[in-house]
Order: C-alpha cells, then structure tokens, then sequence
C-alpha cells in the first residue's frame, strides 16, 4: 500500500513535503548566494563563542597563570591577624602526603623599601628614589621546581643557592616598565642588572646587586623584590622557619576540594587558612570575570540580531521573488504548513551549516591556537575560554533565533492570497 | 459531479464594481469534456478560478459532488484541490527547482505517498504525457510542449475527480497544441471530466460541450457532439 492515512499523518506529511521542496531549493541555489549566507551565520556563531570568550579568557588567563605559577591548586596563608604560618615545618611534611599531591614551595614574604639612589647626595627635604615593595624569599630550586620563575627573568639571571648578596626586582617596580608617577605611587628609575639597591625591611637593611629582572604577569612576582628565604628571614628579623605562603600543586585530576579536606583533617586549619586556588582568588577577579562575560553577552546579542535579520532579508527575499512558485504551490493543494516547513528547514540549515563550521574552527583551529599563542594582554595571556556546552547553548539560541526570523517572512508571504500569487498581482 | 448556482463574481477596481461572472448556473456532469470560450475580458478564466477553488465567489454555490465548497475553510478548500482537483495553467505554472518527475511527485507526497510510491505513479503519469525519457530534467531544459506535458501530468498523477485547464495551448505553437489536445481527449476517452478555459474555437470544437462567455454571462450552451 503506497497511500498513507491521510488525517492522521498530516503532521508528518508537511514535513516531509517540506523537506522535499528546501531540499531541492537548496540543491539548485546559486552556490555563491549559499556560501555568503553560511559565511554570515559562521561569523556570528563565532563572534557569539569569541567576544564573550576572549573577554572571560583575559582573566581566565591571568586566574590560570596565578594558579600555576603564584598559588598552586591549594594555598596556605598566615590568618589575617598573623603574618606566617606557624607550624611551616610540620605543616610542610603534612603536605607531602595529600592525596595527588605533586609539588609545594613555600615562601617567606615581608614589606621592604626599595631604594636605588641611596649612595648619592641629596638636597635637605628631598625624597630619596625609591619605592614600598613585597619582599619575597624562595629557595632557589625548589621555586623554580614549582613555578620555573627562571623564565621570567627577561634581563640578568635567575638566583643560586649561594647568591645571599642579589635580588631580582619585579617589573613593576621598575619606571622603565611602568611609567607612573601617580601621587603615593612611585618606581625605580635608572635600574640595570648589577647596579646596587638598598632594601629596607623593618629596622634592618642590606645592600643588594640586581641580579635580574623578572617579569611574569604574575603580581606575586612583578611586584616584589625577590631573595633568597634566607635573607628574607635575616631582614624580617624571623630565627624561626615559619613562612608567609606554601603553594600546592596537585597531580592532573586530582581534587583540590579533596586535598583542602584532608589538610584541614590533618589539622593543618589550626595553624593557618587553607583555601583552594578558587576560594583564593580575589572576589574583584571573580567579578570582572562575570561582567566581562555579561558584556560579552550583550556584544554578541548584537550579533545575533545582525544574523537574524539576514536570515529574515534571505528568506523574505527568497520567498517575496517566489511569491508566484508559492501561490502556484497552494494552487495545486500543497498546504501552507508543508510550504512554511520548507523555508524553516532552510533556515535551519543555514544555521547548522554555520554552527558546524563555527565549532570546527573553534574547537579545532581557534581555540588551540590561542592556547598555543595566548593573547599578550598588559596584564595577562589571554586565552579563548569555550567550553562544549556553552558552545552548544550558543548554537541553540542562534538556531531558534535564525528559524523564527525564517518563519516570520515565509508566513506573512504564504498567507497571501493564492489566486493573485499565482496570477503576480 | 460538477454544479454552480448562481455563481456571480465582482471587482472593486477604483469606484467602479466589475461584475465578472455574473449569476450563473450551470452543471458538468461526470466525464464530460467541457470548454469555456469567449473574448478576452468575458470572465472565462475568472469563472474557472472559482470553479477550481482557487478564488471566492462574491455569491452563489460551487457544488462538487452534493457538496457546496464556496462556504468551507481556506484549509479544506485547499485540501478538496489537493485530493479531487487538478490544474493546468496557461504558462505550466511547474516548479523551476524540481525535475519533471519531481513536479509530478509533488501533490503525490502531499497526500500522503510514500517516496517510492509517489514516485512511480507520477512515473506513469509521464509515461501517458510521453515524457519518460525526460522525467529527470529541469523545466529550463524542456521546451514549452513539454513543459506544457509536465503540468498535465501533474494534474493528472494524482487521479482527480476534474481536471481545469486555463488556456492550455495559448503560449504553444499549432503541432504542439494539437499535441497537449490529444493527450486532453486521451483522457477523457478514459472517462476524466475537463474543465478548459480557451478562446480558440478549433480546441473548442473538439470537446464535448462549449460555453461561450460575454462580459460574464452565458450567450450559448453548445453540446459539440
């Protein structure tokens, strides 16, 4: 029996006799008119995925690099009315046995004052060059085990073990790299690698040689003077080992939430604040990160908007200058649902045709490549924030959005008058 | 099978109302082959527009089978074309974009063929408009005969009560015309009601019955044999 039930499968019947008809229009289009209309529905697929992407990717990136290289997965910090975490030693044996633990460097931090003009003569009431600095002591090795600081060191080079009498000085400290002369906020001018610098850490102060210069776009370095632990133990006057932060890589896929649990189990919260990298971050971070995202929201609605008049033009075009292939279509019993179907499907495979290409060139050529060449922004490397399911949620909004500007024009066309369709009046 | 009741069509068209069709009655019954005729402006095609359902009737009964369509939804008008009418228009009225055996698919998949199904009947309609070796081209790559061919067979795939022609042979040469004719008598030999709007008396002639229009109304009801 070739013949279906005729009422019941109405339904399906548009459907597929609408699927008949975009077929073959979409087989018989001109190629050209084709490729601009998914040219157009790519970019906006992109432009929905990149805008708001690369907006969150320039904290991302700057979260991402703190994580690697300044806190770790976990971070343990004196409580706010302490200024080290007592118990270090104990606490640093403790760690090395958190489930996935992989690394830890521990840190001895402090307030200084740097000071580059300190030999020369000044006129009485004269300020001398100088500037208030975090004062960071590492240990060489396990440091650049952790955080592989050494390549940062754009001038000069990275600590040893036996280098008591040198710092490195972060970029930010430096006029050269930041040229402010805000009020309250001041910058070494005149700075090379191996010129001296007077550093003043409460009532003691050394002279140091500039070793190097370290620029990260990591604040935890960029901003401090960096030296050896020992040093920075001498200068804050501490005889205890007590450190200012341990920062706690963990293995890849390991839990952070897990390994903070089992620091606190351990007692390790007696002595100091546990957090993961994601409690650490600073709210304001968090924030920018959600007002970038809206921003970017809003600048890819207008994109949306652009797409779905195009689709709207297309398709009104495309169905007005066929006004007559329509009326003909209605004449001959094709029903209007069937007819509105074609252009749906039409519509939609504009938009899926976009779609695909926009996730073939995000998640196989953009978004790799970013990862690779991060976007040098003046205070992070921006990377391409997509994930699948935000991808997939964007291709959903602009799918509805391209079918109902489809639907709008096919309907006001279709329900037109059959006779003066047929008849072009 | 097919009858109207002081059917009457009007036109605004500035201030002036044009009556087109004018309070006309008439019946066709079933598997006569039946012509309009009359001058340019007689309202021949107007009145075969309302006969086919493809235009409101100002007032009157268009009754196709006991039933009075005039008053139904635009939904099973279109339904009642699909199902028990077809048409041939003056200029084929085909579909560009789909091949000739997909023009003739069409109103076969709409009622609810499956591909396959829909596909060889309206094979079997090309093969009686002698098109088979041309099911598979565009309507841009056959000539006006041909095309002219392709509209009846879709008009006629789908088995329908009445079949309206609307100046079938106007944009055809004289052999070409004389072949969609024959293909119209074909059908009618086998039992197919006709309905053709036509202003040439020698096509005319060939039918069963010719109604000759002037400014809308009936001048002459003629039983040619």
């Amino acid at each position: 029996m070739d013949r279906k039930e005729k009422t019941e499968n109405s339904f399906s019947q548009n459907l597929k006799v609408g699927w008949f008809l975009a077929s073959r229009d979409l087989r018989h289009a001109n190629i050209w008119t084709t490729t601009l209309i998914v040219f157009v529905m790519t970019l906006t697929f992109l432009n929905l995925i990149i805008v708001s992407g690369i907006l969150i990717g320039l904290i991302q990136g700057s979260e991402d690099a703190q994580k690697k290289y300044a806190i770790g997965d976990i971070v343990i910090s004196p409580f706010l009315n302490r200024s080290v975490i007592e118990q270090t030693p104990k606490i640093s044996e403790i760690i090395k046995t958190v489930p996935g633990y992989k690394n830890h460097t521990i840190r001895f931090t402090g307030a200084a004052r740097v000071e580059s003009n300190y030999r020369d003569t000044i006129r009485p009431g004269d300020k001398r060059d100088g500037v208030g600095a975090a004062l960071l002591g590492i240990s060489p090795a396990g440091e650049e085990k952790f955080s592989g600081i050494s390549k940062f060191i754009i001038r000069g080079n990275y600590l040893e073990e036996t280098d008591q009498d040198s710092v490195l000085i972060g970029k930010n400290l430096l006029y050269e790299f930041t040229p402010i002369e805000a009020p309250g906020f001041q910058t070494l001018k005149n700075i090379e690698v191996g010129q001296r610098v007077k550093v003043k850490a409460d009532n003691i102060s050394k002279e140091y040689f500039i070793k190097g210069i370290v620029s990260s776009k990591v604040d935890e370095f960029d901003t401090s003077v960096i030296a050896l632990d020992s040093e920075v133990r001498k200068l804050t006057g501490r005889s205890d080992l007590n450190a200012g932060t341990i920062a706690i890589q963990l293995l890849p896929g390991s839990d952070p939430i897990l390994a903070r649990n089992f620091l606190l189990r351990n007692g390790v919260g007696s002595y100091a604040r546990v957090q993961t990298a994601e409690e650490a971050f600073p709210k304001f971070l968090k924030d920018i990160k959600a007002t970038f995202g809206i921003l970017g929201s809003a600048i890819s609605g207008i994109g949306l908007v652009v797409a779905s008049i195009t689709i709207f033009i297309v398709i009104f075009v495309n169905a007005i200058t066929r006004r007559r292939y329509i009326g003909i279509l209605k004449g001959i019993g094709i029903n209007q649902k069937a007819i509105l179907f074609s252009y749906i499907y039409q519509a939609f495979f504009y938009a899926a045709l976009g779609i695909i290409l926009g996730m073939i060139l995000i998640f196989f050529l953009i978004k790799p490549y970013f990862a690779v060449h991060p976007i040098n922004f003046p205070f992070s490397d921006g990377i391409l924030v997509a994930t699948v399911p935000s991808a997939m949620l964007r291709a959903w909004i602009l799918l509805a959005t391209t079918i109902i500007a489809g639907y709008i024009p096919a309907r006001i066309v279709i329900r037109q008058n059959t006779l003066n369709a047929i008849l072009g009046r | 099978m097919l009858e109207i009741r002081n059917l009457t069509k009007k036109f605004k068209s500035g201030d002036e109302t044009i009556v087109a069709v004018n309070d006309l009655s008439f019946s066709v019954p079933a598997g006569q082959f039946l012509t309009i005729t009359g001058k340019s402006g007689s309202g021949k095609s107007t009145l075969l527009y309302q006969l086919g359902l493809l235009d409101m009737p100002t007032a009157g009964e268009v009754i196709i089978n006991g039933q009075n369509l005039v008053s139904l939804p635009e939904e099973e008008r279109t339904k009642i074309r699909l199902n028990d009418l077809g048409y041939i228009f003056q200029d084929y009225a085909i579909l560009p974009s789909l091949t000739a055996l997909e023009n003739t698919m069409l109103p076969l998949l709409m009622q609810g063929y499956n591909f396959k199904g829909a596909e060889r009947q309206a094979k079997k309609a090309l093969a009686k408009v002698g098109l088979t070796d041309r099911e598979n081209n565009l309507p841009g790559e056959l000539s006006g005969g041909q095309q002219q061919r392709v509209s009846i067979a879709r008009a006629i795939a789908h088995d329908p009560k009445i079949i309206f022609a609307d100046e079938p042979t106007a944009n055809l040469d004289t052999e070409t015309s004389g072949q969609v004719m024959q293909a119209f008598l074909e059908l009618n030999k086998e039992g197919q009601t006709i309905i053709m709007v036509t202003h040439e008396a020698q096509y005319a002639n060939l039918s069963d019955r010719t109604i000759l229009l002037v400014d809308g109304h009936i001048v002459s009801d003629t039983m040619n044999k």
